[in-house]
């Protein structure tokens, strides 16, 4: 079995365009007639479906970002009824509440096959035993490769996070041939496994890592690849695109983008306007055939850039480069996005706590640390260390809450945090990736 | 009628890193305050400085002005004998009132050794121990 299909996936380009063209048509007169959303937003935008009557015509529809879908909580952006909605995920938003999305059976297919295209293209099949170790849950980075992988006939074990010496145990004795994680569990793994006595490289058949979900760079694909003998394969998606939907090929050169599901445009952030073909650019996305709920001229905030030329595997499907970086403050941490709008407005609900904040974030060993120091408010200073050390965890536990990643809190002396301008410089990055 | 004991203590929020306690005592050899006793307690990443002075109103006033998170807390010093047993005999009472001590350090006076403590119910601790013929400092002779 495997997800293997070249009427499409080797599609003279001129073909996938007309076949794109056809899509968004589809789209923008479903959205104009069923998304009071989109319709309010094209109305605004003054465009009317008629006007789209060419691919490039993509650019007067109105951009999506991700406000858009925070201000439509949970689901007023969405653009089916209820009842055709079978699935919800959801991801941290940028503020206090997250960003829900609405799956149609449709929508799942997409994703499925999607993601079961790109593991066929790194060479992956029934032979293979898969392991995930993306959260599993409301985060699509488990899930979305659990079907994928299914789809592709291999065996799935999902193994989800943590309790590391188990998934070396499983990785060797189920004989695991791949695992979907992100880089730096990977590189954790490879630390666990050689306290354990156990060598990746050696004592189990694991050649393939499914990475992505944070940023990282060629010399952790080498490193991972020459300490632990696993190949590494830059993976791509977000849950607004449903979740991880497309990956390298066995080429290794930059990510496919299907062109069936996915129109990718490469602008330059301040503009607006095209970057020069190669160039790098903010990405923005419109997914052609979402359902539930539609990502169009969606500004996903990263910056990479599309490579023009034919990829030797044949694929005709335009790639992208890895990611560069962001056009915001959005902080990767062990997989998961943080905003630090997020994390201000946690430490605002709490009255002990002064305005200023900054987040530290390190690797430490392999894994990422994130640090946040709050300024305790005069009022609030008790000569009780037990209610100061109540007072920490309860940050803590509100932030991990917010952020579904956790934080240390360090409570410092107000005024003590360095302020430019008058606000505190929220982030300090110390990871070497 | 106990307000006499409530020893007025400077409590410091202070983070953990070199050169806070330095701090502290420079301001305090600056406004020529003498202090009689002190500890840190440590908590993650940060402590509390607790201290006796002899003149605290102004201790408090300096700390604020250099932006010290500063405050009072009301603590009792309990003069204990010098010797052998010298601690048992005070905190027993306390065990036996079931008076809880929420931290406390000691320090050596000038005539015998005095324990400073906090309790939550502060009255109650000054009235089980000088019933039992503990010596309480009263505030007027910390000045």
């Amino acid at each position: 079995m495997s997800c293997w299909e070249p009427r499409i996936e080797n599609m003279r380009p001129d073909e996938l365009k007309a076949l794109q063209y056809r899509h968004l048509k589809t789209l923008v007169n479903r959205l104009y007639s069923f998304s009071d959303f989109y319709h309010g937003k094209m109305r605004a935008a003054n465009v009317h479906p008629d006007d789209i009557r060419s691919l490039e015509d993509i650019r007067k529809l109105p951009f999506m970002s991700k406000k858009d879908l925070r201000d439509g909580y949970p689901d007023k952006t969405f653009a089916v009824p209820k009842k055709e909605v079978v699935r919800y995920h959801a991801s941290s938003g940028t503020t206090g509440k997250p960003t829900i999305v609405g799956y149609t059976q449709k929508d799942i297919d997409s994703w499925a096959t999607s993601l079961a295209r790109s593991l066929t293209s790194i060479g992956l099949g029934s032979d293979d035993v898969i392991q995930v170790s993306n959260t599993y849950g409301l985060f699509t980075g488990g899930i979305g490769f659990h079907y994928a992988a299914e789809k592709i006939g291999a065996a799935v074990i999902p193994a989800s996070t943590g309790n590391t010496e188990r998934q070396i145990e499983l990785i060797q004795d189920l004989g695991v041939t791949a695992m979907a994680a992100t880089p730096s569990y990977m590189l954790h793994l490879g630390e666990v496994a050689e306290k354990m006595g156990v060598s990746i490289r050696n004592d189990t058949k694991l050649r393939v890592g499914l990475l992505g979900g944070e940023p990282w760079s060629e010399r952790m694909r080498d490193r991972i690849e020459e300490w632990l003998g696993v190949k590494g394969f830059n993976c791509y998606g977000t849950s607004e695109l449903s979740g991880p939907m497309f990956s390298e090929c066995s080429e290794r050169d930059g990510i496919h983008i299907w062109g069936d599901y996915a129109y990718v445009e490469i602008l330059d952030p301040e503009s607006l306007e095209p970057v020069a073909p190669g160039e790098k650019g903010e990405m923005v996305l419109t997914m052609l055939q979402k359902e539930a709920l539609p990502i169009v001229r969606f500004r996903i905030g990263d910056i990479s850039s599309i490579d023009p030329e034919p990829c030797p595997c044949g694929r005709t499907h335009p790639r992208i480069k890895r990611i560069f970086g962001r056009v915001d403050d959005m902080l990767i941490v062990r997989g998961i996005n943080v905003f630090p709008s997020q994390v201000q407005h946690t430490l605002m609900s709490i009255p002990e706590l002064g305005e200023h904040f900054q987040i530290v974030v390190e690797r430490k060993g392999a894994l990422d640390t994130m640090l946040v120091r709050v300024e305790l408010k005069r009022e609030a200073f008790t000569d009780n260390i037990v209610q100061l050390m109540a007072l920490r965890e309860k940050i803590s536990y509100r932030l991990k809450n917010s952020l579904n990643v956790g934080a240390t809190v360090e409570l410092v002396e107000p005024g003590t945090l360095p302020r430019f301008e008058g606000k505190t410089k929220f982030v300090v990055d110390k990871r070497d990736i | 009628m106990y307000s006499k004991y409530h020893v007025k203590q400077l409590s410091i929020f202070s983070e953990n890193r070199p050169g806070r306690l330095a701090a502290v005592a420079k301001a305090m050899k600056d406004e020529d305050v003498n202090i009689f006793a002190f500890s840190i307690a440590e908590g993650a990443g940060y402590g509390v400085i607790r201290a006796l002075v002899d003149k605290p109103e102004k201790a408090l006033e300096k700390l604020r002005s250099i932006g010290f998170t500063v405050r009072f807390t009301d603590v009792l010093a309990v003069e204990m004998e010098d010797r052998p047993g010298g601690l048992h005999d005070v905190i027993e009472v306390l065990g036996r009132a079931g008076i809880n001590i929420e931290y406390s350090y000691a320090y050596s006076g000038r005539k015998c050794a005095v324990m400073v403590m906090r309790v939550e119910d502060i009255d109650t601790a000054a009235q089980q121990l000088l019933g039992a013929g503990a010596r309480l400092l009263e505030v007027s002779q910390f000045t």
